[in-house]
Order: C-alpha cells, then structure tokens, then sequence
C-alpha cells in the first residue's frame, strides 16, 4: 500500500484516483495475452477465424473449439479465457431462444450485441464478481446484412469491418486494413484470414486453425469452414507464407 | 331494457384485412352493441399499434382496447431497443401471446395488419383462442359468418390498391346488410410503403345490398318530417 495509485485493483467496484478500474485492465489482458481471433465482414457474409495453441500433443484436434453457434443466423469466437467464454456464449444462445420465442423473429445482430455486452458489463459492477477474462466476436447474418461485433470484457460493444484480438492482434488489423473488404467474397476471405493467422503466429510451437464462416456459400447460416476447403486455405497460407520468407 | 343495459358492451362486428401487391387494406363496420342496444353507432375498431401496423378488433371492447393498449406499450419499448420499425410479425406475436396466455379471462379476436420492408404487406388472424395465422387476407366478427363465400370468390392475389379497396367495402357492406350486430359506418385503412391512408364511408353512402331497399336520400333527413312528399324523382 505505498505510493499514490496502488491498492486500487482489488475490486471493480472501486475507480482508481486516475479513473481507472484494473480489474477490468486486467481481464482485457487475460484478452490480450491469448491466441489470436480474427473476423472479416466480405461482401457475402462474414468469416471468424481462430489461432490455437495447441497445448499438448495427446490432445485430440478440435476438441479444444472456441467458435460456436449461437443461432442459425449467428456466431461467436471468443479470446481469453476459454470457459468464461462458453458463459457468453450460453447467455448469446439464451438470448436469441428468448427473443425468438417473445418476438418471432430472429434476433437482430445489433440487439444480441447489445445485450451481450449488457450482461458482460454485469460482471464489472459489482465488488462480489470478476469481469470474464474474454473478448468475443460476433458474426451476425440477418435483414441488414452481415455484421461483426466486438464485445470486450469491459461490457463495451462495437462493430467491425474487420477487427483482430488477442496475442498477434496488431499485426492482424494492418494486414486486415490493407485487404479490399468489400471486394472479396467470404470463399476469398478465409484464405487470406489463414494467411493472416499464420504470418501473425511467429513461434515455432504449432497451432491448430478453427475457421467458421455465414454466408451465401453456408445456406447463409453459422458453420465451422468445410474440413476441405479449411485444408486448402491452410495449404495455400503455408505457401503464400513460404514465398515471402524466400523474398526477405 | 334494464336487462339488455346490464350486458358486456360488445363488438358484434364485421371486420377484415386483406393483402394486396404493395401493402394491406383493413376495414371494419362501426357498430358497438350492449345487447340490442347500440352504445356508439360511429365507433372506430381499426386501433393503431405502431406507426404501420393496425389490429382489428372483435368480442369484447373492454378486452380488446385493452389488449391493444398492452401491445402498444410493449411494441413502443421494443422499438427503442431495436432502433427502427417493428415488424408486422414480431406485433402479431405479441398480441398472440397476450391472447393466448390469457385466454380463459379474454374475449378476443383479432386482425393484425401492416407494412414493413421486409415482408411488404402481410396480414395475420389472431382468433379466439390465441393461434396465430398468417394469411392474405382474412374476416372476422359475428358479421364474418355471411361473407365467406364472398370473400372466397373475389379476393385474388396481386390485386391493385383501389380493387383491393373496393373488394373490403363491399363485403364489409354486404355482411352490415345481414348481421344484426353489424352497421353504421365503413372505416378502411390502407396501408403501403408510403404510409397510412384512412377513409370513412358514412352510413346513408353505402350501397345497397341485394334485396335491401334504397337508403333514404340525405335531402330528406335534413327536412324534418318531409318524407316521400319531398323526394325527388
């Protein structure tokens, strides 16, 4: 307790004397210090695509998942702390049961974004909970058209053309600022989302790719990426990242 | 007469709404009735629940202005969170809901209809019971029972704004010749991506039906007790 500033990270219920509330820091950098997740809007639809270390080598593949469907027209990827983040995503799926069952119409991807990081920012309010350690991406297909959304652990929401968090995330968002979003198709997009998984991924440890996708070539529904064409976009990144290696 | 006052205040009615190529017309007679008693010989059974969706109202007039009113509220707090315009849908679920959970309590049947961008217009019956029906067009109230076959016949798919128009005033008006509990006016309200046009034929305007005599000239109801004497050729 010595020194101005300290002693202020114990509680969320607590601001710091410079306006600050560590605990929410903190969980952004449980965020920050995970695999990298990145989301794309193309002009179809919308591509997640997750970089996933993989921890042990008896792990059976893919059962360590971290993109699920929340609806037929919706999907979440989450960064961070993986079982904070199947919290968010049963509360996404009981959202859009609910709404669906009230209103009879799928719920709008501005309205489950909305409340998803209503119920995110719960966990922020209160000296008796910690904020979820998780960052989610939300990709939504409905009347308006595809739509990404970020939900940060802090309870605030925004929404994308295409956005990258956890460990590669700076990379990610000038390899994405550089791509003409609104030129490409989804079936384009995961190509160049595994080029970019692969470039941000600079440790020689391997990693194992979770894509899933809503577009027209989905039945505009959410869907992991075909086993594949999951294959080919690793093969073609692979290659793509061999080339420039060859240039430097 | 002490009697026939002490009865639920009803709207034994005649409404209806049918979809045509870019939105829906609703209509619906004017008739409030305590048993043979008509409490509002003028009244308006075509409710607004949001800027483009209307309800038709059928049973009991307490029960239906305050179902309507529920739904009004409820839709009213969702347009908030949505940022934008309901949709007929989501306003037809609603008042279904409402209907149903509380159909022991309620005498309800209603029409609910109107425009949004995505569905154009649509129309949808929300009967007694609490079932939900989409459907292109549909009647209901106890003057519905002598305009089946009419409405059977004539309703087509893709009709013009103005058939379409003309269709519901003239089954309006054939079920107001029939039923007892229907009459006075006709309200139709069109409703279309350009927004809500109401119209009201008066009583003395409505055309007769087959077998019905001429109504009396409006010149004659001006002057008091003139009668035949008056009436022009």
């Amino acid at each position: 307790m010595s020194g101005i500033g300290t002693g202020y990270d114990l509680s969320t219920s607590t601001f710091s004397p410079d306006g600050r509330v560590f605990q929410t820091d903190y969980a952004q950098k449980a965020v920050d210090n995970s695999g990298t997740v990145v989301g794309i809007v193309c002009n179809d639809g919308v591509v997640l695509g997750v970089e996933k270390p993989i921890v042990s080598k008896m792990l059976v593949e893919g059962s360590n998942r971290r993109a699920y469907a929340v609806d037929r027209h919706a999907g979440v990827a989450v960064a961070g702390v993986a079982a904070d983040g199947r919290q968010i995503v049963n509360r996404a799926v009981q959202e859009a049961v609910s709404y669906k069952n009230l209103y009879g119409d799928a719920i709008p991807g501005r309205v489950l974004a909305d409340r998803l990081a209503s119920y995110v920012h719960l966990f922020s309010l209160y000296w008796y909970s910690r904020p979820y350690g998780t960052a989610s991406l939300l990709a939504v297909y409905d009347d308006d058209g595809p739509q990404l959304y970020l939900i940060e652990p802090s309870g605030a929401g925004h929404r994308f053309f295409g956005t990258a968090v956890g460990k590669g995330r700076q990379a990610a968002k000038t390899e994405i600022e550089r791509l003409k979003l609104h030129e490409i198709s989804c079936e384009q997009g995961i190509n160049e989302v595994a080029k970019i998984l692969h470039s941000v991924h600079d440790e020689e440890k391997p990693f194992e790719m979770e894509l899933a996708w809503i577009c027209e070539a989905s039945g505009r529904e959410f869907k992991r990426v075909p086993a594949e064409l999951a294959a080919a976009a690793e093969r073609q990144a692979k290659a793509a990242l061999a080339d420039s290696d060859m240039e430097d | 007469m002490e009697a026939e006052l002490n009865q639920a205040v009803s709207l034994g009615t005649t409404i209806m709404a049918a979809a045509y190529d870019g939105g829906v017309v609703l209509g619906a007679d004017s008739r409030t009735s305590t048993g043979n008693y008509v409490a509002n010989r003028v009244t308006d059974k075509l409710t607004p629940l949001t800027d483009k969706v209307y309800v038709c109202r059928s049973g009991s007039a307490a029960d239906t202005q305050n179902l309507a009113a529920y739904v009004q509220l409820y839709l009213h707090q969702h347009q908030m969170e949505l940022g934008g315009d309901v949709s007929v849908r989501t306003a037809a679920r609603l008042a279904q809901q409402i209907v149903y959970s509380n159909k022991a309590m309620l005498q309800a049947g209603l029409i609910v209809a109107g425009w949004d961008a995505r569905d154009n217009g649509s129309v949808y019956g929300v009967p007694l019971g609490g079932t939900l029906l989409k459907v292109p067009f549909t009647i209901g109230g106890s003057g519905s029972a002598y305009i089946y076959g009419f409405c059977d016949k004539n309703w087509k798919p893709g009709m013009s704004e103005a058939d379409c128009h003309a269709f519901v005033v003239k089954a309006v008006s054939h079920a107001m010749a029939r039923d007892g509990s229907s009459g006075g006016c006709i309200r139709t309200i069109v409703i279309n991506k350009d927004g809500v046009k109401r119209h009201f034929l008066p009583n003395n305007e409505i055309l007769a039906a087959y077998g019905e005599l001429q109504p009396p000239l409006p010149a004659s109801i001006a002057v008091g007790g003139g009668g035949a004497a008056e009436m022009s050729p």
